[in-house]
């Protein structure tokens, strides 16, 4: 048991646990036509749900998940695999039939009509009441959380966001609250919006593939799966007190000690390299970082354009490439900050606190 | 001649239902044709968009919860009062005196789940491409649904009065303080003023007319309440009749071409 507890809280960091993440992320995408049979579904099952029973024994990683609200969190983390699992096993064997010349089974009775009385309805009758007996039970169960009425002046510690908000919380970590609170979530909104006028593959419309579409859908995933279902699971069960970062086993000590030493990069560059003190005019101070911006989303896409993606270029016309790069620039900024953040300290890009302009 | 075919004949049988039992082919078609619910039906559907491992199920899910999101939060509207001197007290005695109360816990748990059911909905219309032509703009409908739940979720956090509901929307209407231009931290706010007159203020942003104050108080509760019971609630529900009539529109249920 401490051998458990001491392995996992050893794993616990933001950046290995990001890491691991994203690993397994892109294992199980290489590896999906293994990794969604039966028994490997099963076997991951059971592994994730012994991690929990296991885990239950240990006072403070139960008082996270005796929490009312966090049961949805706990639910979600099955459900998205559960719901990943039979999306890939769909998408295996049509990929597998696809590749002999044959068409997707979807397309087997496709055009077979039946109809909606009684082969939907009834369905959906059976799914309303099944639904309505586990609610009732769900409801007779488990009391609603209601905890100490309101007071302004006495902030809990940690104040979490409600739990579906919980990536954008940790987002203000590396981002201010104008990018993490107010930019990139109208840009998921619209990227999200854009999906269907950008995406100009004709293959793989309605039916389960990924080898017809990885990039649409690796890159969707990558957003969804690693960027915010996962910032979900670490803001629920590894931020503690001041947003500390805590292992799942580890006691929420309101008075951990985190040592800020993160630095801007005009100081970086100004101070650390020209070894001079910070120029008074802003615009020359950030001058570095408006630059590195300007050419993130400058030259950046012109060079994708030239190379890696010069098909994608060619095929989608210079707007719709020029709104998923912007797009996608936009999503890769986060784990680029992180990454920043994790190895060199870097706070701010571009820091001008006098204009509330911090990126 | 049996009962049930006795009632079927009666005058009030037949004003009711256009059509006899559904058992053969033209009476399932009226059965779904002329029933102003199940109109939201074609009257014949693929048979391989109609299968659960293809659909999960998760729209009409999520429709589902919204039916029961609204049964419940309409039978917890009778009990509750948005004013700060009411609210928790209305919310503890829910739970004292009402026997048998389990509305709360159902519209709780209902709305977390409905939350995780668009989002699984979203996953498997993009899995399958049923966002290409000719369904863009259902699509789009769909963002839409899935940014109103959100909001109706978040709007209802507050309701309940207490220390997690206050610190939730405070930490989640901290960020319109710096929203660009329009939040008082925000950068270019300090651009809009007149002379010396800063028009972007604690007491004008973005965030003063989403809390109706300069924290979250008497107005943001009333506010946030209307939002939750009336507003998003008639929002949500015009764009669904779109987003299912569109769906039918489209083609109904993708499949392969």
């Amino acid at each position: 048991m401490a051998l458990f507890e001491s392995f996992f809280n050893s794993l616990a960091s933001p950046e290995l646990y990001t890491l691991i993440f994203t690993g397994v992320f892109l294992l199980y995408c290489a590896r999906y036509r293994l990794l969604t049979r039966p028994g490997w579904v099963v076997g991951i099952s059971l592994a994730i749900a012994l991690f929990f029973i296991i885990g239950a024994q240990n006072h403070d990683f139960m008082t996270i998940i005796a929490k009312g609200d966090n049961m949805p969190i706990v639910i979600m983390i099955f459900a998205v695999f559960w719901c990943l699992s039979l999306a890939f096993r769909q998408a295996a064997v049509n990929d597998m039939r696809i590749e002999k010349g044959e068409p997707p089974t979807e397309a087997l009775d496709s055009n077979k009509k039946v109809l909606v009385w009684p082969d939907l309805i009834y369905p959906e009758f059976v799914c309303t009441v099944l639904l309505t007996a586990i609610f009732i039970a769900w409801g007779i169960a488990v009391e609603a959380p209601l905890e100490e009425p309101a007071s302004g002046t006495r902030a809990p510690n940690p104040a979490k966001a409600p739990w579906y908000f919980l990536g954008l919380q940790e987002m203000l970590v590396y981002f201010d609250p104008w990018l993490a609170g107010v930019v990139l979530p109208g840009m998921i909104v619209v990227g999200l919006m854009a999906i269907p006028y950008i995406d100009t593959n004709p293959r793989g419309n309605g039916y389960f593939t990924f080898k017809e579409r990885p990039f649409a859908i690796g890159m969707f995933l990558f957003g969804f799966i690693v960027l915010w279902v996962s910032l979900v699971i670490m803001g629920t069960f590894l931020r503690g007190p001041n947003w500390n970062f805590f292992g799942p086993f580890e006691y929420w000590d309101p008075h951990k000690i985190e040592p800020l030493v993160n630095v801007n990069l005009s100081e970086f560059i100004w101070v650390g390299m020209g070894n001079t003190r910070l120029p008074d005019n802003p615009l020359i101070r950030e001058a570095p970082g408006i630059l590195l911006i300007l050419a993130y989303f400058v030259i950046t896409p012109a060079l994708l354009a030239k190379t890696i993606l010069k098909k994608f270029f060619h095929e989608m016309g210079f707007a719709r490439f020029s709104i998923l790069i912007m797009l996608l620039l936009g999503m890769a900024s986060l784990p680029i900050k992180m990454l920043l953040r994790w190895t060199i300290n870097l706070k701010y890009v571009v820091a001008i606190p006098e204009w509330f302009f911090n990126i | 001649m049996a009962l049930k075919d006795k009632i079927a004949e009666t005058q009030i049988w037949r004003s009711i239902f256009r059509h006899g039992y559904p058992s053969t082919p033209r009476n399932r078609a009226l059965a779904a044709l002329s029933n102003v619910f199940l109109h939201l039906h074609p009257v014949k559907a693929r048979k391989s968009g109609i299968k659960l491992s293809f659909t999960w199920c998760m729209g009409g899910i999520t429709f589902f919860l919204f039916l029961l999101e609204t049964i419940t939060g309409v039978l917890l509207m009778f009990y509750y009062r948005p004013t700060i001197e009411y609210a928790y007290n209305d919310i503890i005695a829910m739970r004292e005196h009402v026997p048998l109360g389990i509305m709360r816990e159902l519209h709780r748990w209902g709305a977390h789940m409905m939350v995780l059911a668009v989002w699984l909905h979203m996953l498997r219309v993009f899995l399958t491409g049923s966002y290409k032509p000719p369904r863009e703009f259902n699509w789009n409908i769909g963002v839409i649904l899935l940014l109103l739940t959100l909001l109706l979720s978040f709007t209802g956090y507050l309701l309940p009065w207490d220390q997690l509901a206050i610190w939730a929307i405070t930490v989640g209407s901290n960020m319109a303080r710096a929203h660009p231009f329009i939040g008082h931290e925000g950068p270019g706010a300090s651009l809009l003023a007149v002379g010396d007159v800063n028009l972007v203020t604690p007491a004008s942003d973005i965030r003063f007319g989403l809390l109706a104050g300069r924290f979250v108080g008497a107005g943001a509760l009333l506010r946030f309440y209307v939002l939750h019971c009336v507003a998003l609630p008639l929002v949500a529900g015009l764009l669904m009749a779109v987003h299912f009539w569109r769906v039918r529109k489209d083609g109904g249920i993708s499949g392969p071409m």
